[in-house]
């Protein structure tokens, strides 16, 4: 981030923010902006309430079958759109249309086609996921300099050959980028999708805790939820620096 | 339709050698509406190196991939050790201008890849390619990956890994058009004492007169799109010589001055 001119580290500037949250939160201005240190408060005894854990592991379920749904269905779609003109005339409209797509305002539609419950939850991540992965696959894949596949061939490979040792591995780091923006927008899809059918795990508990007005844990909550998704992008991206090899060869 | 035109150049009559390798025959090959090469006559003969040399566009990497069969001819043939090309074999092995190095891999994986292929064991890979990183002047690097290396030291791995396969023929497109200038001499230096030690029939891309020159056994000059063959010329001059002498040799300055002439006219 810059600031006139000057880089501020992303955690700098965050600690910037909290400190005028709390100052805000003290005067008292707002009934919506309780204090940053009562929040965190809050979020400490938050977590080791059975209701939190419970309405964790059904997000964590939720968001793992969605997104495991998501990367096997999306990767092989796009590495197909890549590889195969025809599919690619085929899907293209629907990858591009849905990946920019307004998707929480089908969230109702899939409640009246999957009932008020998980499966809902779960196609809601799988739709906020796919696309962006199905697109970075099939980028990752269209990439693949074609001197990289002519040497592969002028040795001797040929079909699965070529695309196990030259196409897929060639195409990885876009593969795993796809991967890790899907990872966000499924936390996004999961959480949306959640409050939206407002009766399961973290929706559950938001509807709560803003119905009895507990500002204190709904922004705990909160708070949880962006650490978790800042976590799992800092995974993936370290999993991406692993591979960064690539990168210099590019 | 090309097989009819006549060449505005007339090429020389096609060059027999008692051992043809590679034969070249009647190809055409058009992209679209774009005549790259026409009537394409050539043989070329076993342990010399030769040369395609001229302006860029002139269709020299077209033929070289016709040759290693990874772009297919329009009409015509090629022959390697008397059988018709249908693609890549094992008797050839490719050298590319852009290196064509598999990022992920290190040296010695990419130098042993072709072997990797053809299902040789890790152990006698890890021999063979140890070898030819060696011969190439980059012991110590086996376990670098492409992007830790100069430009220079990548195309090494590229020239080893095609020396690792143990083809008959080496087609090697421009492929120190990347490397800079002090680097490119010691290049063909090096390429030079290869060709002697390796006995192998060369077809060598460049577009430099000089480092054609320097190098070859027999020049092949094409003429601009569509690529003709307009010359042939044999540099007469002493190899057992030094570097330098050999730059200054009058058969390899006569030369050079021979094809400025042969070309001026397309300048013109
Ligand atoms: N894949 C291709 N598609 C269309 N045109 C091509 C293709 N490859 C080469 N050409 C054209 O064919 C001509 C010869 O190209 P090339 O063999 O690369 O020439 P050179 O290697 O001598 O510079 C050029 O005009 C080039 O634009
Ligand atoms: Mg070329």
């Amino acid at each position: 981030m810059n600031i006139f001119g000057y880089r501020i580290p992303m955690m700098a500037s965050l600690l910037v923010w909290a400190v005028l949250w709390e100052i805000v939160g003290r005067l008292d201005l707002i009934f919506l902006i309780p204090p940053m240190t009562s929040i965190i408060e809050t979020g400490v005894h938050l977590v080791q309430t059975s209701s939190w854990q419970k309405a964790s592991i059904i997000t964590l379920r939720s968001f793992g079958i969605g997104m495991s749904l998501a990367i096997g269905v999306g990767v092989p779609l796009g590495i197909l759109m890549g590889r195969f003109k025809a599919v690619d005339n085929i899907m293209g409209l629907w990858v591009n249309m849905f990946v920019s797509a307004p998707l929480s305002a089908l969230v109702p539609v899939l409640m009246i086609l999957f009932g008020l419950g998980e499966t809902t939850v779960v196609v809601t991540v799988f739709l906020f996921a796919v696309w962006i992965i199905v697109l970075d696959a099939r980028a990752g894949v269209m990439q693949v300099p074609t001197s990289l596949l002519e040497m592969g061939r002028s040795y001797g490979a040929n079909g699965w050959v070529l695309f196990t040792k030259i196409i897929l591995l060639s195409a990885l780091p876009e593969i795993l980028a796809g991967i890790r923006i899907g990872l966000i927008r499924g936390v996004k899809g999961v959480v949306i999708g959640q409050i939206l059918v407002s009766i399961i795990g973290y929706g559950e508990l938001f509807e709560l805790f803003s119905r009895s007005f507990e500002m204190e844990s709904f922004w705990a909550l909160t708070l949880i939820l962006f650490v978790v998704a800042m976590l799992l992008s800092a995974f993936v991206e370290t999993f991406e620096k692993r591979i960064e090899y690539y990168a210099g060869a590019r | 339709m090309q097989l009819s035109a006549i060449p505005a150049v007339q090429p020389s009559a096609p060059v027999t050698s008692n051992d043809p390798v590679v034969q070249v025959r009647s190809i055409c090959k058009t992209y679209g509406d774009i005549e790259a090469l026409r009537n394409i006559d050539l043989e070329f003969s076993r342990g010399k190196l030769t040369t395609l040399l001229g302006p860029s566009g002139c269709g020299k990497t077209t033929l070289l991939k016709i040759i290693a069969g990874l772009v297919p001819a329009n009409s015509g043939e090629i022959r390697v050790n008397g059988r018709a090309v249908t693609g890549p074999g094992p008797e050839r092995a490719f050298v590319f201008q852009d290196f064509a190095l598999m990022p992920w891999a290190t040296v010695m994986r990419n130098v042993a890849f072709g072997l990797e292929l053809r299902g040789v064991n890790a152990a006698e890979r890890k021999r063979v390619a140890t070898r030819y990183i060696e011969e190439v002047g980059l012991a110590g690097f086996e376990e670098k990956y492409p992007h830790e290396l100069s430009g220079g030291m990548r195309q090494r791995v590229g020239i080893a890994r095609a020396f690792a396969v143990n083809a008959d023929v080496l087609l090697l497109d421009e492929p120190f058009s990347a490397v800079d200038e002090q680097n490119r001499r010691k290049f063909q230096e090096d390429l030079l004492r290869l060709v002697d030690l390796e006995k192998k029939t060369f077809i060598f891309v460049t577009h430099s007169i000089e480092e054609a020159v320097y190098v070859s056994d027999r020049i092949v000059l094409l003429s601009p799109r569509p690529g003709r063959i307009s010359q042939v010329i044999d540099p007469k001059i002493d190899r057992s010589a030094s570097p330098d002498d050999i730059r200054r040799d009058p058969g390899y300055l006569d030369t050079v001055e021979e094809i400025w002439d042969g070309l001026r006219h397309y300048v013109d």
